[in-house]
């Protein structure tokens, strides 16, 4: 049976749609058949982030509504195997999104994926509830920064009272922490939330810590999900958390301060 | 960090982490409060406890306190009725 995990944050700008991209492309790259779904409906992103812009031609909507089949939808990724994306519409509103439409199209996905990954829109609003309802499992997307913990910490208590699994009684939805855009010098410098901080506060299992990065915002230019450029940090970070999901146990890396140069070294005398 | 940096910081301005934190478990504390706290159906279920323990007992709304409590994966439902004395209960016998 496939798993459905839906990337949510509750606050925008944190790097759901990044995350989203990269999860799916590693677990696709491990082997799995993946498909991510844009629910941003109105604002689509995924695609540009993805660098499938200009094959889209069918959306979820076309599908929910029936005017399209998943098959057309769905964009098979040029680069990985495995990968299929489907892009959110960019002419509808969120109404568009019943539970009715978004399970009829879970269900047919559920069918041929081993992993679908529901990529939410920022707020809690109705295209953000489409996004998590059917979930079973969570990557809450936070940043070590005041508004983007205490929106996580509400999208937790959405989770655990306004999904499927908590209205039908079942086992609750899983939920791994995902901490993006994390500077180690300045949590050491007292001037960011360090990682154990945003732990203590939210209090859910950690699933991985990535770094901040320009490499991030290059490959997004690039199109090209960032765990693709497994040389940088915020690739390799992503590769290390989509290995955890999996069930490895590895220690976090890029969560320390580097090791100084020797300048450095000298004038801050240690 | 550089020999000049570590010579002009002063000790309050790196403190924002820990102040940051302090702040958010107030607000997090507060909000889960308010939003696991308390379910809709608490006060009509502490009305009609009351009424079935009426048929038995002369007791005040004042005299029943229902509690939810959350820890790990349990949820405790406390419920306190302060029995009146026994001179004061209906004589059925």
């Amino acid at each position: 049976m496939a798993t459905v995990i839906v990337v949510t944050s509750g606050k925008g700008g944190v790097g759901k749609t990044t995350t989203s991209a990269s999860f799916a492309t590693g677990l696709a790259q491990r082997g799995f058949r993946t498909a991510v779904i844009d629910f941003d409906v109105g604002l689509r992103n995924l695609d540009l982030i993805m660098g499938c812009e200009r094959r889209v031609v069918y959306d979820f909507v076309n599908v929910i509504n029936g005017e399209a089949n998943l098959n057309q939808a769905l964009i098979r990724d040029k680069r990985v195997e495995n990968l299929y994306i489907l892009p959110a519409s960019q002419t509808r509103d969120k109404e568009a999104l019943t539970k009715e439409g978004v399970e009829k199209v879970l269900n047919e996905l559920k069918q041929s994926f081993e992993y679908v990954v529901c990529d939410s829109p920022a707020g809690i609003e109705r295209g953000a509830l489409m996004a998590l309802y059917f979930a079973d499992e969570a990557l809450v997307v936070t940043n070590p920064e005041v508004s983007s913990v205490r929106d996580s910490d509400r999208i937790l208590g959405i989770l655990a009272s306004r999904s499927r699994r908590a209205e039908q009684g079942d086992p609750p939805v899983k939920e791994h922490l995902v901490l993006s855009r994390y500077a180690p010098e300045r949590a050491d410098r007292g001037d960011m939330l360090s990682v154990e901080d945003v732990l203590e506060i939210l209090g859910i299992p950690l699933l991985g810590v990535i770094p901040e990065s320009q490499t991030v915002l290059q490959s997004s230019n690039a199109g090209v999900p960032v765990i693709m450029e497994d040389g940088s940090e915020a690739g390799a970070a992503y590769g290390d958390l989509v290995d955890r999901f999996l069930g490895k146990t590895l220690p976090h890396r890029f969560i320390t301060t580097q090791k100084k140069g020797f300048l450095k070294r000298l004038f801050s005398g240690s | 960090m550089g020999l000049f940096e570590s010579l002009f910081r002063t000790s309050s301005s790196n403190k924002s982490a820990a102040l940051a934190k302090e702040r958010l478990q107030i607000i997090v504390a507060h909000e889960r409060g308010s939003r696991r706290g308390s379910p809709d159906y608490l006060p009509a279920l502490k009305k009609e406890l009351l009424e079935v323990v009426r048929k038995y007992v002369p007791v005040d709304q004042s005299q029943i306190k229902v509690h939810l409590d959350r820890e790990g994966g349990y949820e405790i439902l406390e419920l306190n009725i302060t029995l009146p004395d026994e001179e004061q209960r209906y004589g059925r016998d």
